[in-house]
């Protein structure tokens, strides 16, 4: 058995997911092989040998691979997918784009977004939206799985020396163009890695208003969070959405603003060390799994919660 | 151009899920089912194309057992001009589903293949990658907005880290984000309309695809609770607590 996982990286760094996901591989089985695809991803090859569960490093470089395009990504993957007994990535925008492309070519039933490895072929995966947890059993010969990268701990990223080896290139495709990425720069934490995340919801009112979000944030050295209805509104962009179709955060302090807490939202926060929900309806849902609630209006707890952390001797970052 | 369109009845989006006692799944007896949402709006993109002289026909279909026929109805009223429903009873999981997908796009032929992305029963979010592997097509999955060209479309992801803008030619697999467009509601004439409209009901056996479940559900649980929180009284309080008790800041 060994398991090949692709790693997850803009060509230059590695994304952070990828080290969670890499833990949760090396609990499949130790013989953990790290696929890199992309173009001049040298530095990326060289980060993820150093990581000590990874036995190797597998590197495609090739113009065609500047950017993710799944199509290009799955041909590349398949030329490596002989000698494995499964293929792994995290359960991301990323992971879920590609990893079903690569198993239905491997006539494989992929198993989704686990939280827990149980043994090399049975894995706990959340269904409807985190309501229900699923024991599995894959009973392919070969198999597909992706991994929900906030339910493992990153791996150590140095004391490792795996080897680097080169790889062919596959066929590219012909009718799949990239046009454009716009990516949101911050300088805030990655909202899926934050110690500390503020959303805001519907009762935010307006984008306008998620300047209250954003002086606590900066105050905590928090993510922005959200919830769909408050990207659906157009208060905030749709990488800031935390829920069932968006981001699964679990991050140690939690702060819900104005969010009454549907299903959808709680199955992207739940899982939060501490959650806090300020909201003014005594009766959302959101109460119900909030460790400390206030039952307030926002825009007067806000600015009042922004003038007592300013008390505070120390704040944690 | 045609497009196919698949939809899914799962269990209602509003609905509290209760897992059985058993722990051999979650009680569906009496609970309210409808299409899965970013169906709806899989169907309503298809629609608003055709509105826009760009689609000639639109063909809804589902895989499941009888009952699954309410979502093709659906569809159908709101602007879908025929169905299929591929009969199948028990668990059927995504690969299966595609096969059966890829068998009925050889045979109906369609430019354009749209689901939601993701079902909000399994979670899985594999259906319309696979379906575009089988059938060695591009996809685009996550659409939060679509442009028709002449043979190609451009399609805006959204990803992780923002926005994505790919052009797939066509033939081409989009799954749909809920922020793709708002689903219309159907009118009470196009309801009683939709009930004229042709559905075309096959066996899943008769096309040969084997559906066998690949994947064991060994048990289902109840997520651990949460152990219940408190109300703080005001903003002092509360920040005391995360302080002093919870010492998160």
């Amino acid at each position: 058995m060994s398991v090949l996982l692709i790693a997850e990286h803009n060509n230059k760094e590695v994304k952070p997911f990828t080290y969670n996901a890499i833990t949760a591989a090396s609990q499949i089985d130790q013989d953990l092989h790290v696929l890199v695809i992309g173009l001049n991803a040298d530095e990326v090859a060289k980060s993820i040998s150093q990581v000590p569960s990874v036995k190797k490093v597998i590197q495609v470089d090739n113009e065609i691979y500047e950017n993710y395009i799944a199509e290009n990504f799955t041909t590349a993957i398949i030329k490596q997918s002989d000698k494995y007994s499964h293929i792994v990535c995290s359960a991301n925008t990323f992971g879920k784009n590609l990893m079903p492309r690569v198993a239905a070519l491997l006539d494989t039933s992929q198993v989704s977004d686990i939280i827990k490895v149980i043994s090399s072929d049975t894995f706990l995966r959340p269904i409807y939206a985190g309501n229900a947890f699923a024991t599995v059993k894959s009973n392919d010969p070969k198999k597909c799985v992706t991994i929900r990268p906030t339910s493992f701990d990153p791996a150590p990223t140095t004391g490792g020396s795996a080897e680097i080896v080169k790889a062919d290139a596959a066929d590219k495709t012909e009718t799949t163009q990239f046009v454009k990425r716009e990516e949101i720069k911050s300088d805030r934490p990655e909202l899926g890695t934050a110690r500390v995340v503020v959303s805001g919801g519907r009762g935010m009112q307006s984008g306008e208003n998620f300047k209250l979000i954003q002086q606590v944030a900066d105050k905590l050295n928090a993510a922005i969070g959200a919830s769909r209805a408050a990207v659906d509104a157009g208060y905030i962009t749709n990488d800031h959405q935390v829920g069932q179709t968006g981001k699964v955060v679990v991050p140690d302090l939690y702060i819900a603003v104005g969010i009454s807490g549907a299903i959808q939202h709680l199955a992207g926060m739940k899982e939060s060390k501490v959650i806090v929900a300020i909201n003014k309806d005594g009766e959302a849902p959101i109460f119900s799994v909030a460790d400390y609630g206030l039952e307030a209006d926002l825009f007067e707890a806000l600015p009042q919660f922004l003038s007592e952390l300013n008390k505070l001797n120390t704040i944690q970052k | 151009m045609k497009i196919l369109v698949a939809v899914k009845r799962v269990i209602d989006y509003n609905v509290q899920i209760r897992v059985k006692e058993d722990g051999s799944g979650v009680v569906t007896d009496n609970v309210k089912m409808s299409t899965n949402p970013p169906d709806d709006n899989a169907v309503e993109e298809a629609v608003k194309i055709k509105e826009a002289g760009k689609a000639t026909e639109i063909v809804a279909i589902t895989v499941g057992e009888e009952k699954a026929q309410e979502t093709i109805r659906k569809a159908l009223a709101v602007g879908a001009d025929r169905g299929i429903h591929v009969k199948v009873d028990g668990i059927i999981e995504p690969l299966a589903v595609s096969k059966i997908l890829q068998k009925v796009v050889e045979k109906e032929k369609p430019d354009l293949v749209f689901m939601g992305k993701q079902a909000i029963d399994d979670d899985c979010n594999q259906t319309g990658q696979m379906l575009a592997a089988l059938l060695n097509w591009p996809q685009a999955t996550f659409a939060s907005k679509i442009e028709v060209k002449e043979k190609s479309l451009e399609v805006t992801r959204e990803v992780d880290e923002g926005l994505e803008t790919i052009e797939v030619n066509v033939p081409a697999i989009v799954t749909c984000d809920l922020r793709l467009n708002e689903p219309r509601y159907a009118s009470l004439p196009n309801i009683m309309k939709a009930k004229k409209k042709p559905i075309e009901q096959i066996n899943a056996s008769d096309l040969g695809v084997d559906t066998n479940p690949r994947i064991e559900q060994i048990k289902v649980e109840e997520p651990p609770k949460r152990k219940a929180g408190i109300k703080v009284a005001n903003v002092e309080e509360l920040v005391q607590k995360l302080k002093n008790e919870a010492k998160v800041i």
